[in-house]
């Protein structure tokens, strides 16, 4: 029987043109351009200059402090400049350029690719591994992941939730890591379950990945406390709170963390990675990115280092279509559009979407028809057409009232407004003011 | 007379009349003491109700000024120094003065100086771009042209030059009230001194990169090349991150400086055209703009 | 060049025009029906109403208002059609014009446009109508005359008319029901009244259409009938002499026509469930007021626009539940 969350949520067109592709490694780019901060909290701090060479993992840049997360280089070659370069973001950030001559691995990584089963390294050990290999979410948000396996005192996680929810559409970077490493994402997770002492875990997976669900209900019957349970396809059931609600029935309250209803939620595609920091000794260097879009030639699921130029995989994805007009990082619904196609592939790129020009266009602006959509569909229940009127009359006062920091920026408003009104940037406008008038008091 | 009408009459009248009473002795009963001085210092202020003075309309300002023992701290720009006075006098306190100032837009970079690479699709607010990314151009520092600082203008002294993709400030309308300046997301609107005439001075680019990635993204960027520093005789420009800085203050406007500009990013505003020595027009590759 | 936009970049298929001219195609059925039973003067007044509404739209945001004029979304037309629908139909035509002028310019246009007007604009233009041309207003064309009839059509009353007199009189229900026509008369519409208000069956269709083409949800529908049914039962159960049962009162007047197409309209409606439960109850109460204790045989017009009034308050007060705000647990 498939779960789902009771309020709100959308059906866009789910478009997995890539979930038939196997994952195809792409070669060692020409250049890496390596950012010092592609996770949540403060930048790395860089331990090469200009003219340094660097191997395959090594380590070159350190975390600073505990909500931080170390950054390895992906490719062997001599560091060119250490200076502020365009990153998905659009900003300049301080990023390490390194022009690739080969690939020669760090020693203690184990390149042999056979699969590693037993778990031989203590608790401390593992937590040790996570935080050394720069293990961070990848799902998209980069949260760094021993930050969520620690608990302050007194908090007892009670079970482990796994998202392979994959809501966005287009993006099958998960789906086929399900089909294709099933076996190592079973055994991180089994490292988690062991590292944060919790019995029972749940893997959450959207059911337009039946192929996915079968596969690792099969594997899991030789994981004892991991269980597999289907779910019905909404967007955004991969939302944090949406997952552990629809699989265990809590709401996390507003402002909160999962924890709070002891709850431990991690990304699929972490699962792998740190099965691969554990068993491997491999540092994050490596992501799965779904290339796709309906006028690529080939739309394809590549396996590329981190720091590849976004130009890389578009070439290999079959090049940019001629009326290419957004090239957009990460899913539809909440990735982000490039204004620049050379910038690199981050720990958190899931995806990689071109859309032509027709796609692209958005539709003119009318006035509110107070059709009540919006107020339907916001799996949070906020009033979107409330808060947009508000920031567009300047009264800012009211938006706490509005519980406007609730709202977890799905998109959903925007994509069903009849009036193509753009609710969310509204919303985002309406955040950043409230902040500076709490900042200004 | 019908009875009807009399007695309309007489009781209608009586509960007017008794409700003026009732009336007066509630406003009296209830009435708030209000400093008079209040009302006075109002009448003086110029009635924009802008926020200028970061009080909350007029009568906010007026209820601090009266408020507080003396006026520092508190200036009205819109009515400027001799409504400062105004006010000084009628609380009895030393005025204070402050030079005039004016809204200044340092960008230069017009659709033609500064290309546009990509295409901006969402609402039409500088703000929610700036919150997106830097902007359509290569320079992440620039205008981006949606109008803003004319929205947040109350006195009707910034308007879009259409032709150009720039703001441009209408001197004698504007009273320097900050809120174009704080409007900007980019920081692009300064206040500088007002001078004689309306002659500005001023280094007409806000970009901090280098100079060779500055100048592709722009034509008349400041490279940071240090030229206007070494040409100034009063110690007047500054330059810090590859971006010069004349200071409004110290500048005599002399226009040394404007004419050693590589890229023209220093503007030299409402000046007589420059002479030879034989009384013909000079050519100097600046752009003299006049005053609207 | 690439385009740069914030997200979400995909966007669902529906528009303004799509849903508003699916109501139009829901209230196609009754249109047929009237059309059957009151003759050409249906065509005439609807096509009429429906022309004046956006002429005068286009008119007052071209040379008033001077913005864009945004006929395109459909909005007048089924102002102009709804309008023409709760007008009888051997009104002349001048008061037609007149009707969707104080529809679009005073309760649409004035407010600002599309979304800004609290009031159902063609609720305002037929109850301005009522009040001002009261005799035009309440004398209704019998049903299936010479096709070809249009203001000289024979009038007589309606079945709430009747039943309003009748009580008036001081006759029973039961020697009142013997002059209505039989319920299966009422229910295809065989009975003086409106032009839209007579085809009981024919806006169930219409319902039907609206909410498998999601363009309406059922609680405001539901629950004005519901409240009608209950209040009007409870009447009737007590005296069966002095008040109708609620299969009357559902199948005449401008009950359904209100419930389905007037208090579903999206600018006057309030924006959450529990608000719609409300105010459908609101409606329902007032309508059967109005029937039964007002002066009025029929009171849905001002229900709604009563209730109307109300919705800013139901919207301030009534807020959706958000995700989070009581924890439960499995």
């Amino acid at each position: 029987m498939l779960k789902t969350f009771n309020k709100g949520g959308i059906h866009p067109a789910e478009n997995k043109i890539t979930a038939g592709k196997p994952i195809s490694t792409l070669p060692v780019p020409p250049i890496a351009i390596i950012p010092v901060l592609q996770h949540i909290g403060t930048p790395a701090n860089p331990l090469v200059k200009k003219g340094d060479k660097v191997k395959t993992g090594q380590m070159i840049a350190s975390g600073e402090g505990f909500i931080a997360a170390n950054i390895h280089s992906s490719v062997t070659g001599t560091v060119t400049r250490v200076d502020k370069l365009t990153d998905a973001s659009g900003y300049k950030r301080t990023a390490i350029e390194i022009e690739t001559s080969s690939d020669e691995w760090m020693n203690d990584i184990d390149l042999n690719p056979g699969l590693v089963t037993d778990v031989s390294l203590s608790i401390p050990e593992i937590m040790v591994r996570t935080w050394d290999q720069g293990i961070v979410g990848m799902g998209g948000a980069t949260f760094p992941t021993h930050v969520k396996m620690v608990f302050p005192r007194g908090i007892k996680a009670e079970c482990l939730i796994i998202n392979g929810a994959e809501c966005e559409p287009y993006v099958t970077a998960d789906h086929r890591l399900m089909l294709e490493k099933g076996e190592e994402i079973m055994i991180g997770i089994s490292i988690v379950k062991s590292a944060i002492g919790i019995e029972k875990a749940i893997i959450g997976i959207e059911n337009n990945k039946p192929d996915g669900i079968e596969n690792l209900q099969r594997i899991s019957s030789r994981f004892p406390g991991i269980t597999v349970q289907g779910l019905k396809v909404k967007y955004p059931q991969g939302s944090e709170k949406h997952l552990i609600k629809s699989l265990t029935g809590r709401a996390v309250p507003s402002g909160g963390l999962p924890i709070d209803v002891g709850i431990v939620v991690f990304n699929i595609g972490t699962m792998f990675a740190v099965y691969e920091a554990v068993q491997k000794n491999k540092p994050l260097i490596e992501r799965t990115v779904t290339v796709t879009g309906k006028s690529l030639k080939n739309p394809s699921n590549f396996r590329v280092r981190i720091g590849t130029p976004v130009s890389e995989l578009i070439k290999a994805a079959g090049g940019l279509p001629d009326h290419a007009s957004k090239i957009i990082a990460g899913g539809p619904m909440m990735g982000k559009a490039l204004n620049t196609l050379d910038v690199p592939v981050t720990k958190g790129m899931s995806g990689l979407l071109v859309l032509d020009d027709i796609e692209s266009k958005r539709k003119p602006v009318q006035n509110c028809i107070r059709c009540t959509r919006c107020v339907t569909v916001c799996p949070m229940g906020i009033e979107p057409y409330l808060i947009m009127s508000m920031v567009e009359k300047e009264k800012c006062e009211f938006l706490d009232d509005c519980h406007i920091n609730d709202c977890m920026e799905c998109g959903s408003c925007s994509y069903i407004c009849p009036a193509n009104r753009p609710l969310l940037d509204y919303i985002r406008l309406g955040k950043a003011r409230l902040k500076k008038r709490k900042q200004q008091k | 007379m019908s009875s009807t009408i009399l007695y309309t009459i007489i009781s209608l009248s009586a509960t007017g009349a008794i409700s003026a009473v009732i009336l007066y002795f509630v406003a009296q009963r209830f009435k708030v003491y209000e400093d008079p001085r209040i009302d006075q210092v109002e009448d003086a202020l110029p009635a924009a109700n802008c926020g200028g003075c970061g009080y909350a309309g007029c009568r906010n300002f007026a209820e601090a000024c009266v408020k507080n023992e003396n006026l520092s701290g508190l200036f009205c720009t819109v009515g400027g120094n001799e409504t400062m006075s105004k006010v000084a006098s009628i609380l009895g306190v030393d005025a204070v003065s402050q030079d005039p100032k004016v809204a200044v837009v340092r960008c230069a970079g017009s659709y033609d100086k500064r290309p546009r690479i990509n295409i901006y699709d969402g609402p039409s607010s500088c703000v929610l771009q700036s919150i997106l990314y830097p902007g359509d151009t290569g320079c992440p520092y620039g205008c981006l042209g949606h109008g803003d600082c004319v929205n947040a203008c109350d006195f009707d002294a910034i308007h879009m030059d259409l032709k150009t993709g720039l703001p441009v400030v209408i001197d004698e309308k504007c009273t320097a009230c900050n809120a174009c300046v704080l409007a900007c997301p980019k920081h692009i609107i300064e206040l500088r001194k007002k001078n004689k005439k309306d002659r500005k001075i001023f280094v007409c680019c806000i970009n901090e990169e280098k100079g060779a990635i500055a100048k592709k993204s722009c034509e008349v960027a400041c490279i940071g090349c240090g030229k206007c520093v070494k040409a100034c005789a009063y110690d007047a420009i500054t330059l810090e991150n590859y971006l010069a800085y004349i200071d409004p203050v110290k500048c005599v406007l002399c226009r040394k400086c404007v004419g050693v500009c590589p890229t023209n990013s220093i503007h030299e505003i409402n000046f007589p055209p420059r002479k030879n020595l034989d009384g013909t027009d000079a050519t100097v590759d600046v752009e003299i703009v006049e005053n609207l | 060049m690439i385009t740069v936009s914030p997200a979400p970049h995909d966007h669902s298929n529906v528009s303004v025009s799509k849903l508003m001219f699916g109501v139009i195609i829901a209230l196609i059925p009754t249109f047929i029906v009237s059309v059957i039973f009151f003759g050409v003067g249906v065509l005439i007044i609807t096509l009429i109403s429906m022309l004046s509404c956006v002429a005068f739209e286009y008119l007052i945001q071209r040379f008033i208002l001077k913005k864009e004029p945004s006929i395109s979304d459909g909005s007048a037309m089924v102002t102009g059609l709804l309008l023409a629908l709760c007008l009888p139909a051997n009104i002349p035509v001048w008061l037609v014009i007149l009707g969707s002028l104080v529809a679009i310019g005073v309760a649409k246009m004035s407010f600002g446009g599309l979304g800004n007007n609290p009031f159902n604009p063609a609720l305002v233009g037929r109850v301005f109508l009522f009040v001002s041309f009261p005799v035009q207003m309440s004398t209704y064309p019998e049903p299936l005359q010479n096709w070809f009839t249009y203001t000289d059509a024979t009038t007589g009353a309606t079945p709430l008319g009747l039943m309003k007199e009748g009580i008036k009189n001081g006759d029973s229900i039961p020697d009142l029901m013997n002059n209505i026509p039989s319920y299966i008369d009422l229910f295809i519409g065989k009975m003086g009244g409106s032009a839209g208000e007579i085809a009981a069956f024919a806006l169930i269709i219409g319902l039907i259409y609206l909410l498998a083409r999601k363009i309406i949800t059922f609680h405001i529908p539901v629950s004005i009938i519901l409240t009608v049914t209950i209040f009007t039962g409870i009447l009737w159960w007590s005296d069966p002499t002095k008040y109708a049962n609620p299969l009357f009162h559902l199948l005449t007047g401008g009950l359904l026509l209100g419930a389905i197409f007037m208090a579903t309209d999206y600018v006057t409606s309030p924006m959450t469930i529990a608000g719609m439960w409300i105010y459908g109850i609101g409606i329902g109460i007032i309508t059967i007021l109005i029937r039964i204790f007002g002066a009025y045989p029929e009171g849905v017009q001002f229900a709604i626009l009563i209730m109307n009034a109300f919705v800013p308050l139901i919207n301030k007060y009534i807020k959706p539940a958000r995700f989070g705000e009581r924890p439960e647990n499995e």
